[in-house]
Formats: structure tokens, C-alpha cells, sequence
């Protein structure tokens, strides 16, 4: 395959708070092709938001810093260039989507003046010439009478076409990636469907690379090629669409895939995951999800598991797929992995 | 405010094929003034204190067509001259019109007031702005020389420095607005400080938006609507302060006529020729209503 368009390399962000350092991401890695959608799953605190904001190199400083890691966009190494580097990279070839579109537009400003802005800022249009195109990027994602709109303030729109619009100014500038943090979350689930069916659409035309941030594996069903699970600020399974919900090896997606309501599926209740995530805090020294782990093993809670290969294209952090595990115990986990993935029959 | 169209429309107009014909800059504003518009011509209070302001500013600019003379003009012969079709408001003790400088010193008063305000409001927003944003040191920095000059009495101040500064109007502004900027900065690193953590400033520096250009679009055009209330405030008090320096003999010279120096010159004469100090009764009615006229004003 060719060289990825942005690679992730073991990515630690941690928060120096005044309880002890926050471990958010811890150990992140993986690879995004051009044209390819990446879906990183996981609960809340899991360290996806935190991860999008280091790839923008958003991080608020003190009291958060990027530890360790690269993060290679084009072959560059994007935490090594300087701020004046990393602004031209924002909003130009990297853009970001945010999950709230109530407040992620200037209430004082008209959404053409926004949407403009960033184009002012990168392609060095003349204001008449970015207005305009501006309105076009609002005929793009779907605006009814987006000439006249592009005058209006963002009061005079509802959330769904706050977020058509927060996705026009991203791709305003024709990114290479496009990372969508939970676009979805705040919208109606009508809205939502429409948002991924508009999302799609449009990169298809533009070719963009997205990383899909969310905690909802319908929309990842939906949109994404490829998948990571994160959990405690570590990527616990990666790999393609088709696996995770045919051959999901990891424990902690079994869960995730228990806890997902059917709609044609009568089925009594749903099974939650026991517990609650760990506090990044002070982490156990074994595998973060071992409190929690039905399978877990004795050597689940003295080291942290590595990524073990469980098939072409696809890793699992979980000893039960090391020759730590007994037969038995491999055979009870692929019992439960069959449950599991028979949930998403569709 | 006259100049905007009275279209009558009780709402925010709705996106329509009529909209289209507007021009962009003209567009973008036409659905927020509109309705402030039409707030506003249903506020009778705002209403009549516009109107004071209004007529205030009017006559003090056209004085010069309707001063019955020039405000240095001098008629030694008829000095402390009651009311009279001649002199509308009598003369004062040099034979001074003082319906005439009553108009000129009314053109200084305003001049001083809206300047002072501009200046204030313009340092205000710089250094609240600067310490909200950045923070830390910075804003300890800016903030403790805030607290020092607010814990400073004025007026004793603001005498010593007039009498080094003042006598010109710049030099009154200067000084005014040197004492009128800490409130406005309070209220602005306050709100940049709220602002800064919201989501469209993460949006706008998202889009590759540099710390200068986020500050001056996105976040102290969204803290301008305490500032225009506390400006209006400015406009009023640095009237009044003006002419407190100015009847304490430290603020407008004369020949120059300012509000504060023509009570000055009248108060000798305030018991024993109540009549003929016009000049002590129109003056501060005038500045009290320009004073209300312009908060309600906002």
C-alpha cells in the first residue's frame, strides 16, 4: 500500500493537574490512507477528543503537552514544525469539525463572513472573490437559498444546518484530512443521517481523508473503512470495517457491541459493561480494561497486554490472544466473540 | 439612527427572493439593526432621551449659525446684563453673550465627553482584552496596575495633572480618559476571558486563524455590547468631570468657553444676582440630560 497520508505513531498526551498527570492519550498509533475514512471509537474520556486536538496541535499548553510520539502528515513530522508551520497546515490541509455546532460559530459575525475567513487566511482571495465562494461551499452542503444565506447569523439556522455550515468552512479549503469529532452527537437522529449521507457525498467529490471521532458504532457502520477502539487513552483493536462487527476480537468491543440497541431485534434488555472506565490518573499497571474484563486472566493485571495480531490487518490488545491464555480460556473468548458479532447481523 | 430605512417589518425578515438584491455589507447588517430599530422606536424613554441628545448635538454644532455672536466677542458696556431680547441669557462679568458661549461651550463639553470615551474605551479593550487572552503573568501584570490605579483617589490626581496637562481640550481628554479605561478593561478581560474558552474560538483557531485575528474578530466584537453601555457612561461622567476641573479653574481656559468655566465665573454672583447666572441653572440640567439621554441612549 502506499505510504499513509498521516501516520500516528505511538502519541502520549498527557495534563499536568494539580491530582497527578493525566495519562489522556497514551500510546496511540495508527495509519490514514487518502481517501479513506478511519472511525475512532470509544467511551467518553477515552482520549479520542484529546487525540483530534493533538493532531491540530490544539492542545491548551499548560496544562496539557504532547509527551511523546510523531504525528506524520505528508511525511512530515507535524509536532516538529513551528506555530507559523502548524497555522498554515490548520484549516488548510488539515481541518477540524467540532461536536457542537450551537457554539462553534461566531454569533456576531454572518456565516459567509466565516466561512470566507478561512479562505481569506489560505488561498489569498480577495474578499469578493472568497464570498463567493463561500456561497458556492453553502450550495455544496446543501443550504436552500445559500446565496441569500450567507448573509444571515448563525441564530438564524438550526443545529443541523449549523453543522452543514461548520462542515463548509472546513472544507472550505479543500483539505487532505477532514477530523469530524463527533459531528453527529448533538444533532437529531433524522439530522444525523442526513449529516453522514452529506459527509459521504462530499468525500466523494473532494477525495478528503476523514477521521470520524465518535462513540456511535451505527455511524462508523455508516461511514468508516477502517476502525480503532480506543479505551483508556490506548487503542485497544484496530482494524477494517468488516471485522470489527464480523471478527471483533477485544473483549472491551464485545461490550460495545452488546450495548448497541437493534431496531429489528427484540431483545429484552441490553448488557451494559460492568464498571466504570479507570481514572486516568493513576492507572492500574495491567491492562486498563482487566477491572472490567470478564475473560480477564492473572496476567491481565500485572502488565499492560501488547497489540497481538488476530488476522490480516488487525490487532487486538489482549492476552488472550498470547500463549499466556489456556485453550479454555481461548475457547470461552471465541464463544463470546461469535455472541458478539452475530449482534450486527446486518 | 435616522438614516436607516423604517421598514415597519416587527421581525428579523426572513430569508426571501427579496433579499437577494441587497449588497453583502449592507445585507449583513440589515437583520440585526432592523430589529434594534424597531426596539427602539418602541421605547419611549429611549425615544425622548435620544431626542434631548439629538437636539443637544445639533445645536452645539450649528452654533456657529446660531449664536448671535462669536464667543469672544466682548461688550465692556454692558457687562452683568440681565436676560433680554439682545442677550438671550444675559452677559457675565467681562460683557461676555452667554446664550452664545452656553452653545460653543456646549460643542467643547460634548467634544471632551465623546473623546474621552473613544480614548478610554479604545485603552480599555486594548489591555483588558491583551490580559484575557494570554493570562498568566500578563494578565496579573495588567490587571494589579488596573486594581492600583482604581485604588487611586481621582480627583486629587486628576487637579495635579491638570495643572500640568490641561487648558487644552486634548490635554483634559488625555487625563479624563487616563481614569476612565479600568472599568472597561475589567469588563472586557472578563468577558474575552469567558469567550476564549468557547468553542468557535477552538473553531476559528482551528481554521488556521492566528491569536491576533481571533481576538480582534471573533472575541471583543462579541464583548462590544457591555462596552458601548459602559462607553455611554464614560461619555456622561467625563462631561461632568470636565467641567468640575474646569470650574476648579484647571480644566478649559477661557477665552475658550466650557460648561465647567462659565459656572466658575458665575458663582460669584449666585446669591446676589440669582438672575444673572443663567448660565448656573441651563448648564447642569443640560449635562444631567445629556448625561441620561445618552445611557438610555444604548
Amino acid at each position: 500500500m502506499a505510504d499513509p497520508l498521516l501516520s500516528v505513531r505511538n502519541l502520549k498526551t498527557y495534563f499536568y493537574t494539580d491530582e497527578g498527570v493525566v495519562r489522556a492519550v497514551d500510546g496511540l498509533s495508527y495509519d490514514l490512507h487518502r481517501g479513506e475514512t478511519l472511525g475512532i471509537v470509544g467511551e467518553s474520556g477515552s482520549g479520542k477528543s484529546v487525540h483530534a486536538l493533538s493532531v491540530m496541535r490544539l492542545i491548551p499548553t499548560p496544562p496539557g503537552k504532547i509527551v511523546d510520539g510523531q504525528i506524520l502528515f505528508e511525511g512530515r513530522d507535524l509536532l516538529k514544525l513551528s506555530d507559523e508551520q502548524m497555522r498554515r497546515i490548520r484549516g488548510n490541509r488539515i481541518a477540524m469539525v467540532f461536536q457542537e455546532p450551537m457554539t462553534s460559530l461566531n454569533p456576531v459575525l454572518t456565516i459567509g463572513e466565516q466561512i470566507a475567513e478561512a479562505i481569506i487566511l489560505h488561498q489569498h482571495l480577495d474578499k469578493r472573490a472568497a464570498w463567493t465562494r463561500a456561497a458556492e461551499m453553502l450550495e455544496r452542503v446543501k443550504i436552500p437559498l445559500a446565496r441569500q444565506r450567507v448573509k444571515d447569523y448563525p441564530h438564524q439556522f438550526s443545529g443541523g444546518m449549523r453543522q452543514r455550515v461548520m462542515i463548509a468552512m472546513a472544507l472550505s479549503c479543500n483539505p487532505s484530512v477532514l477530523i469530524a469529532d463527533e459531528p453527529t452527537t448533538a444533532l437529531d437522529v433524522t439530522i444525523q443521517a442526513q449529516i453522514i449521507e452529506l459527509m459521504r457525498e462530499l468525500q466523494r467529490d473532494f477525495g478528503t481523508s476523514i477521521i470520524m471521532i465518535t462513540h456511535n458504532l451505527g455511524v462508523v457502520a455508516e461511514m468508516c473503512d477502517n476502525v480503532v477502539v480506543m479505551y483508556a487513552g490506548r487503542p485497544i483493536e484496530t482494524t477494517t470495517i468488516k471485522r470489527i462487527f464480523q471478527e471483533p476480537k477485544h473483549p472491551y468491543t464485545w461490550g460495545l457491541l452488546h450495548s448497541v440497541p437493534k431496531l429489528y431485534e427484540r431483545r429484552e434488555r441490553l448488557i451494559p459493561i460492568e464498571g466504570q472506565p479507570p481514572s486516568l490518573i493513576d492507572l492500574p499497571p495491567g491492562c486498563s480494561f482487566a477491572p472490567r474484563c470478564p475473560f480477564a486472566m492473572e496476567i491481565c493485571v500485572q502488565a499492560d497486554p501488547p497489540d497481538f495480531p488476530v488476522g490480516p490487518t488487525h490487532t487486538a490488545k489482549c492476552y488472550l490472544y498470547s500463549d499466556k491464555a489456556t485453550e479454555k480460556e481461548k475457547k470461552a473468548a471465541a464463544a463470546a466473540g461469535l455472541a458478539a458479532s452475530s449482534l450486527s447481523g446486518s | 439612527m435616522a438614516r436607516l430605512p423604517a421598514s415597519g417589518s416587527p421581525a428579523v425578515p426572513r430569508p426571501g427572493p427579496g433579499r437577494a438584491r441587497l449588497e453583502p455589507a449592507q445585507g449583513s447588517g440589515q437583520g440585526f439593526w432592523a430589529l434594534a430599530w424597531y426596539r427602539f422606536r418602541h421605547h419611549k424613554v429611549a425615544l425622548a432621551g435620544a431626542a434631548v441628545v439629538l437636539v443637544l448635538v445639533l445645536v452645539t454644532l450649528l452654533a456657529g449659525p446660531i449664536a448671535p455672536y462669536r464667543f469672544e466677542d466682548i461688550d465692556l458696556t454692558a457687562r452683568l446684563r440681565s436676560p433680554s431680547w439682545r442677550h438671550l441669557l444675559g452677559t457675565d462679568t467681562i460683557g461676555h453673550d452667554v446664550f452664545t458661549r452656553l452653545l460653543y461651550a456646549g460643542r467643547v463639553s460634548l467634544l471632551v465627553g465623546f473623546s474621552a470615551a473613544v480614548a478610554a474605551a479604545s485603552a480599555g479593550i486594548l489591555i483588558g482584552a491583551t490580559a484575557g487572552f494570554y493570562g498568566g503573568w500578563l494578565d496579573n501584570v495588567l490587571m494589579r496596575i488596573t486594581d492600583v490605579s482604581l485604588a487611586l483617589p481621582d480627583l486629587p490626581i486628576l487637579i495635579v495633572l491638570s495643572k500640568y496637562l490641561g487648558g487644552s481640550v486634548a490635554g483634559i481628554v488625555f487625563v479624563i480618559s487616563l481614569f476612565a479605561w479600568r472599568g472597561v478593561a475589567r469588563l472586557v478581560r472578563g468577558e474575552v476571558l469567558k469567550l476564549r474558552g468557547q468553542e468557535f474560538a477552538d473553531a476559528a483557531r482551528a481554521l488556521g486563524a492566528t491569536d491576533l485575528r481571533i481576538l480582534a474578530r471573533h472575541l471583543v466584537p462579541n464583548t462590544l455590547a457591555p462596552v458601548i453601555v459602559a462607553a455611554t457612561l464614560i461619555v456622561g461622567g467625563a462631561i461632568l468631570t470636565e467641567a468640575a476641573l474646569s470650574f476648579l479653574g484647571i480644566g478649559i481656559q477661557p477665552p475658550v468657553p466650557s460648561w465647567g468655566n462659565m459656572l466658575q465665573n458665575a458663582q460669584d454672583f449666585i446669591l446676589s444676582a440669582p438672575r444673572r447666572r443663567p448660565q448656573g441653572r441651563s448648564g447642569p440640567p443640560a449635562q444631567a440630560l445629556g448625561h441620561r439621554a445618552g445611557s438610555r441612549d444604548a
